[in-house]
């Protein structure tokens, strides 16, 4: 799986909330792309994520 | 009285928009509060792994975020990273930039027009980052954006007011509040720009790059308070201008 | 015997509304627009600005401005200059029709007033525009009374393209007209649309307005915008000053005007300045209140509210008063002017709609421009 550019493997996760949170992402913090669609929050745990996924995870910075 | 900046309905007591960029997380409360700012621009990035510092626990929160689409060369990209930010749940502003212009950063108006048609049917509050021209903010205004943020000089050069000519028409025509962005580099020139009727001053890069930056917040947000003070109470104008020799009005019967 | 009027709100048949606020905002500011309440100081600070604000513009309408006509006057020929150098637009109207299906009390075509009507035949429409194009006028408007009947947008429309064979400009200045009707006329060569709504008070409106389709109050309001949905190039504003409180009045015109003008941009805006004449078989119809220095006053204060608009004087205004204003603040002037229909080579068909107080030929009224150092222009556009 790519994840921000990254190679990373799945592991036991069986949905996109775990794996965020066995990552120690802030999930409250935070917003999803996979494979380029926007992921509405409220569905985390009900998205099933493969190894062929690639995942943009975004938060906010500071910025002008 | 009452001077409240209403923009997409939300009405602000500050008229100072703070870009919280170039400067430490440490100080970003501080400097909030100095310039009393009640809108601060954020910008999305690529989260790490585990634990890092998170921008948000130190604004304040009752201020209004406004997530900006740096990064965004296409309307569509913009859409995008607006959306994007929508899910973090910290509202529905968003000032939208499209650049695809690596040296000037000058915004991208046809662009931003069409992204701004987007997010606004969208259900977002849109303030769109422009170059500063008539027809471009009239046609953003119909595409639904909630004010517009026109450029005084190019992002980052601290110029000042150099396109004061063109935002003063802005002023003049456009129904919806003219934020002055980018190019401001001295508290005397976003007075300036206050003086002259615009609603709001946004800058980041003039009070980031100064030694206290926290104090520069406080110059920046009375500067602000004190050109929309003299707005309100009515510049008074010199007129340069020949006297006719003999009266105009002489022919007037009956 | 009491006569039952109808509602002057009330739309008649064949009449389409449009969603517009504009009728709305220029009326509640109007209601809000008390001009006794305006001091000096306020046309004093008016005065200094770069721009008006529309409380500006109410403060240069208002008695308290009086004493300041000649400051005025200064700043409204700086501004009439930056905008429109030295030139002066001359033009003609040609009236084909005189039949009219509305009683207003004020006008000589009303229905009730015993007149000759009639209206030119195509033949008789092409003798004129001939006559009229040999004077070198180059800019035409053609107006009729209101009748759908006599007159209809057929009619009006042959007409159009008949003038626009001979000349580069066309206005109409007919009775109000749908929007579909409006783009009918365009197609036909016509570019700006005169509509003078006369009064915006309703209650004045419907008491000169007895009957017919000119009653109906909103739809006339509503034909510039209407005529802007059609495609024309240009429409022109005006209100009847000296039939009710002309100070108000011209508040109004000016706004409908001004928020015209912000919705549609590419609009071409231009006033008129009528004020009430006599007309046949009423010989003391006169302008009321409204002199000369009031009819001015109104005048720079379109110039100043809107710096870059058209404002026409009429041949109701002496030559003296007319020759002045050209230059100052108007920018359009009308020459060799006959209003009964036709009369420009032919006999007159059908009597005049007022009693005109410049008789001056097109030859003249160049002569008189070039006399104030100012550049008659005959035509300002191509189209193309």
């Amino acid at each position: 799986m790519r994840v921000n550019g990254k190679e990373m493997t799945l592991g036991n996760c069986q949905n996109l909330l775990q794996f965020l949170e066995v990552n120690q992402f802030d999930v409250a913090t935070l917003a999803v792309a996979r494979n380029g669609e926007i992921i509405p929050k409220p569905t985390y745990d009900t998205v099933v994520l493969c190894e062929e996924d690639t995942l943009e995870v975004v938060r906010f910075v500071g910025g002008g | 009285m009452t001077d409240q900046l209403v923009i997409g309905g939300h009405p602000f007591n500050s008229r100072f928009i703070l870009g919280s960029g170039k400067f430490s997380l440490e100080i970003v409360k501080a400097v909030i509060e100095n310039g009393g700012a009640e809108i601060v621009t954020l910008a999305l990035r690529r989260a790490n792994l585990g634990g890092e510092e998170n921008i948000l626990d130190y604004i304040p929160l009752n201020v209004t975020l406004l997530p900006n689409t740096s990064g965004a060369r296409t309307a569509e990209e913009a859409v995008k990273i607006a959306r994007l930010a929508r899910e973090i749940n910290c509202g529905n502003f968003v000032k939208v930039e499209v650049i695809r212009d690596s040296k000037y950063l000058f915004p991208d108006n046809y662009e931003t027009i069409k992204a701004t048609e987007i997010l606004a049917k969208d259900g977002f509050v849109v303030l769109p980052y422009m170059y500063p021209d008539l027809n471009v903010a009239r046609d953003l205004v119909s595409a639904g954006a909630a004010a517009v943020m026109p450029l005084a000089a190019p992002i980052g050069s601290n110029k000042g007011l150099s396109t004061r000519d063109f935002i003063e028409i802005l002023v003049n025509e456009i129904a919806v509040p003219i934020i002055v962005d980018a190019g401001i580099g001295r508290p005397s020139q976003a007075c300036e720009a206050m003086e002259m009727g615009v609603d709001a001053v946004m800058c980041n890069t003039a009070v980031a790059t100064a030694k206290n930056i926290p104090l520069m917040a406080r110059a920046f947000g009375q500067a602000i308070e004190s050109g929309r003070n003299a707005y309100l109470a009515g510049l008074g104008r010199v007129l340069t201008e020949a006297e006719a020799s003999s009266p105009l009005t002489g022919f007037l019967e009956d | 015997m009491a006569v039952k009027r109808t509602d002057p709100m009330a739309y008649q048949p064949g009449m389409a509304m449009i969603a517009s606020d504009i009728r709305d905002k220029v009326l509640i500011n109007v209601d809000n627009y008390d001009y006794s309440k305006v001091s000096a100081r306020d046309v004093e600070e008016a005065l200094k600005k770069n721009h008006l604000s529309l409380e500006d513009y109410g403060a240069l309408l208002s008695p308290a401005a009086t004493p300041y006509l000649e400051e005025m006057a200064k700043k409204a020929i700086i501004e009439t200059r930056r905008y429109f150098g030295n030139s002066i637009g001359l033009f003609t109207p040609l009236y084909i029709a005189n039949y009219c299906e509305n009683n207003c009390v004020y006008c000589g075509f009303n229905c009730k007033n015993k007149i000759r009507r009639g209206k030119l035949s195509r033949a008789e429409m092409e003798s004129e525009l001939e006559a009229i194009a040999k004077t070198g006028l180059t800019e035409i408007l053609i107006l009729t009374g209101e009748s759908r009947h006599h007159s209809g947008v057929e009619y009006i429309g042959a007409a159009v393209k008949l003038a626009a064979e001979y000349f580069a400009t066309v206005g109409i200045e007919i009775y109000p007209l749908n929007a579909d009707e409006y783009a009918y006329l365009k197609k036909c060569g016509a570019d700006f649309v005169s509509v003078y709504q006369e009064t915006y008070n309703l209650d004045k409106y419907q008491q000169v307005h007895l009957s017919g389709p000119k009653r109906v109050f909103p739809y006339r309001f509503d034909a510039q915008e209407r005529a802007l949905m059609g495609g024309m190039r240009g429409v022109s504003f005006g209100a009847l000053l000296g039939l009710d409180d002309f100070r108000k009045d011209a508040f109004a015109t000016g706004l409908h005007a001004f928020f015209i003008q912000q919705k549609y941009p590419h609009a071409e805006i231009g006033f008129s300045t009528p004020r009430l004449r006599p007309f046949i078989n009423n010989a003391n119809n006169n302008p009321n209140d409204v002199h000369e220095q009031q009819l001015l006053q109104v005048m720079l204060a379109y110039r100043l509210l809107m710096p870059f608009a058209g404002i026409t004087i009429s041949t109701r205004e002496r030559a003296g008063f007319r020759d002045h204003v050209i230059g100052m603040v108007a920018t359009k002037i009308s020459a060799g002017v006959r209003v009964g229909v036709g009369g420009h080579e032919q006999e007159e068909k059908g009597d005049e709609q007022f009693e005109i107080s410049d008789p001056r030929s097109v030859t003249e009224v160049h002569q008189m421009i070039l006399n104030r150092g100012l550049q008659p222009v005959y035509r300002d556009y191509i189209r193309v």
